[in-house]
């Protein structure tokens, strides 16, 4: 508990490029960039396969591949190959983890919508994308959001890891900390982290209930 | 009315679901197709809204072949009901009801009118209204989709086994429910089922699929009962055809003789029982203003003596009909005959 | 950009088993090691935990809160509090990934138990069995695919997350990572992800082969 008081208590951290509040900025401009060009990428894509049941086989992989990458070592691999120096190269390994989970997902909540609903949805005289926007995604959407979530942990995380290879964010506390054994560094910025990770958490179960009709949520 | 010309469903791997059909169903009749599994009813149907589309042949709606019409607009003239009301979970009962009013650009609050309107009209209390399909017992769920169907009053309805996931009881009263509202609407009803009761007690037609999609017999129920085309359709009819058929014979002809003084009523004149030495008997009773054929015979067998009890709505005593008034109403009714050996004479049970 | 090939055959050869505590085969030894551990401990935790959570179901609602939250906090993060703890040993890694793999693994178990049809739990007990014979001849053996369903995805983030803890010195196959970056060399940065993945895909091939041997008879439906 010393560490966290000698951390939090220490009015440099406070302020300046260094600072807590710059490196928050930081760490949630870089997750949101690699956030939303991965929902960007993969919830329409998601929607698609799910839909045409086209494609699945890429889902698996992805699932699979996801999960068994090494973040490391593949922010090292991408950093190396790019060149050391600039920030846009680290971002993509950050959007690669990030899709697996929101496109599984997207995937799994339209593959799982109960046949008989597609059925009297088109029965009526829905179109094509009517039946897709109107009433698969809604009923789709509580997986779509949880896929959202492990996603926006994931880049969360993500980029903490990343600031081995360089990239600011708070992350920096505990690589920096770790160098020079300055572990109140290093606990105070897990903690930071733990908080924004959590925060993210909580922040998607609030949107869940916003969003998510309580017809679909109750009979989940 | 709609036409069916030589239809086939043929799949890719060859099966045949419906083999060169070619029937009509009537305008503001229910016509019902009952076959075992596999033998194309509900791919028929889904023809007709070109959920499926047919391999050959043309089914066309009051003239015009539904091929010509892009199929969400047939859809959305056409009401569809499926098993287990297919409600969208996302979107409350007054919403899943106005669905197809919507779709047609209808203004919320017309369409919402027209969904609580329909909602009355099928049974259900406007509290349901907003509540979700979730919070709706299996029957109310099936009314509303019927509700649904309904919505932009269209004049053809379809229904794909609509009432089979419910218990019997709810089944029953679904289906009575469903020859009130006919009685009142007069729609273009297609009706599936694989139960030849259910198909027997709802259809004006009644159309028997065998395997493979060809048509066996097309008939009302009476008919059918009496005189089954062949051994496929005598075998799917079941047992007690005869029996069954007086069902479709209303009771009102039956003559009726004065209460005899063994058949002990109540202050109210409702029926208490036939007096015999040990005390009261058992009695059947029959309501001759509703009741078929089939329920007065009942009545009389549920007597020691033969004898059923005619009673008006309010359940006071009418009158009595012996076996032999039931009897002579029994020989007028009886089958016709249609050349040597006819199978409805051989088999019909006295 | 580095001038330098993806890979150096000469270098692999050199430092396969080299003897020094950076070899490639003691790296390896260590990543399995590392990795299994979690996973071993977890499963013995999980599958008493997940019985008590499907018999007193009040239970499982907080459980999986607390999963759920420990499963959303990053590898690093957990590495970093337990290193105030543990220190720069192995059980550092290990603790936190315990806990990962507990989070996939306690829900796996419950949804394995829930996954029992009620009628062949009926039968069951009509048929006289007592409940902890029940439990070990009928649930568990029907639960088994959701568990082992549950294991594969722990097993394969175990293998993979455990390179992580490089950072903090712990991370077998990952070291190779942190000395590929520090050397500017592609060589061991590759033949380390090559390997971990290569150990995902064995260890979770190998799983898939205990199920079909634990459960010939759900071949035929997950087939279907």
């Amino acid at each position: 508990m010393n560490w966290l008081a000698d951390f939090f208590g220490d009015a440099a951290h406070w302020s300046g490029p260094d600072g807590i509040p710059a490196r928050l900025l930081e760490h949630l401009g870089y997750s949101a960039a690699a956030f939303l060009v991965a929902a960007l990428i993969a919830v329409p894509l998601g929607m698609l396969i799910g839909h045409t049941g086209r494609g699945a086989l890429l889902v698996v992989v992805a699932a699979n591949a996801a999960r068994a990458l090494p973040t490391l070592g593949l922010l090292v691999l991408v950093v190396l190959l790019a060149g050391v120096g600039t920030v846009l190269p680290v971002l993509v390994p950050l959007i690669v983890l990030a899709v697996p989970p929101i496109l599984v997902n997207t995937y799994e909540g339209l593959r799982g919508v109960d046949a008989d609903l597609r059925d009297a949805a088109y029965g009526m005289g829905l179109r094509g994308r009517q039946v897709l926007f109107r009433t698969l995604t809604p009923v789709a959407l509580p997986l779509i959001l949880l896929g959202l979530r492990l996603s926006a942990i994931q880049v969360v995380s993500t980029a903490t890891v990343a600031a081995f290879v360089g990239l600011g964010g708070l992350g920096r506390f505990i690589i920096d900390g770790l160098a020079t054994k300055a572990y109140s560094s290093v606990i105070g910025g897990a903690v930071l982290v733990a908080a924004l990770a959590l925060a993210v958490q909580f922040g998607f179960l609030l949107l869940d209930r916003v969003v998510v009709s309580p017809g679909v949520r109750q009979t989940r | 009315m709609i036409t069916f010309e030589g239809v086939t469903k043929r799949y890719r791997d060859g099966t045949v679901a419906v083999d060169d059909l070619s029937l009509e169903v009537p305008t503001g009749a229910i016509t019902v197709f009952v076959g075992p599994s596999g033998c194309g009813k509900t791919t028929s149907l889904r023809m007709i809204n070109r959920m499926i589309d047919a391999t050959s042949g043309r089914i066309a709606l009051d003239g015009q072949d539904v091929r010509e019409i892009d199929p969400p607009t047939l859809r959305r003239g056409i009401g569809y009901v499926i098993q287990q009301a297919g409600l969208f979970p996302h979107r409350k009962i007054v919403d899943n009801v106005a669905t197809v009013p919507y779709l047609l650009g209808w203004n919320k609050k017309k369409a919402r009118a027209r969904a609580m309107e329909l909602l009355e009209l099928v049974g259900l209390d406007a509290g349901l209204a907003n509540r979700y399909p979730f919070q709706l017992s299996g029957g109310q769920q099936q009314r509303v989709g019927v509700a649904r169907a309904l919505a932009a009053d269209p004049p053809v309805l379809l229904m794909d086994e609509p009432f089979s996931a419910v218990d019997p009881v709810v089944r029953a009263s679904l289906q009575d429910e469903l020859l009130r509202l006919q009685s009142e609407l007069r729609k273009t009803i297609v009706f599936v089922t694989h139960d030849i009761d259910e198909a027997v007690k709802l259809g004006d037609t009644v159309a028997v699929l065998r395997v493979g999609g060809r048509l066996a017999q097309m008939a009302g129920p009476a008919t059918l009962l009496t005189e089954p085309a062949d051994d496929f359709v005598r075998g799917f009819l079941g047992r007690d055809r005869g029996i069954r058929r007086l069902s479709f014979i209303s009771a009102k002809e039956v003559r009726l003789g004065p209460a005899p003084p063994d058949l002990v009523t109540d202050g109210d004149g409702r029926p208490l029982g036939w007096r015999t030495g040990d005390g009261l008997a058992a009695y059947g009773t029959f309501d001759p203003e509703t009741d078929s054929l089939r329920a007065a015979l009942d009545a009389a067998l549920l007597s020691p003596n033969g004898v059923a009890v005619a009673v008006d709505e309010e359940g006071r005593v009418r009158g009595v009909a012996g076996r032999d008034a039931i009897d002579d109403l029994l020989a007028e009714y009886a089958p016709p005959v249609r050349g040597a050996g006819s199978a409805a004479a051989e088999e019909a049970p006295a | 950009m580095i001038e330098e090939p993806l890979v150096r055959w000469d270098w692999i050869a050199r430092n396969w088993d080299s003897g020094s505590p950076s070899a490639i085969s003691t790296l390896l030894e260590n990543h399995v090691v590392t990795a299994f551990l979690p996973v071993l401990l977890g499963l013995v935790v999980a599958l008493p935990l997940g019985l008590a959570c499907a018999r007193w179901r009040w239970l499982y609602q907080p459980t999986a809160a607390l999963m759920n939250v420990t499963y959303s906090l990053p590898s690093l993060v957990l590495f970093s509090i337990f290193l105030s703890v543990t220190g720069l040993t192995r059980a550092t890694v290990v603790i936190p990934l315990t806990f990962f793999a507990l989070a996939v693994l306690i829900p796996a178990v419950v949804d394995g138990l829930a996954s029992v049809p009620d009628p062949v739990r009926q039968s069951a007990v009509a048929m006289g069995f007592r409940p902890a014979r029940r439990l070990l001849r009928v649930e568990l053996p029907v639960a088994v695919p959701v568990v082992l369903a549950g294991l594969r995805i722990a097993t394969v983030s175990s293998i993979s997350l455990v390179s992580v803890g490089a950072l903090i010195g712990q991370g077998g196959l990952g070291n190779l990572f942190i000395d590929g970056w520090q050397r500017q060399f592609y060589t061991p940065i590759v033949v380390g992800i090559a390997l971990i993945v290569l150990l995902a895909v064995l260890a979770d091939g190998l799983l898939v082969l205990a199920q079909r041997l634990l459960t010939p008879w759900s071949r035929a439906r997950s087939a279907a």
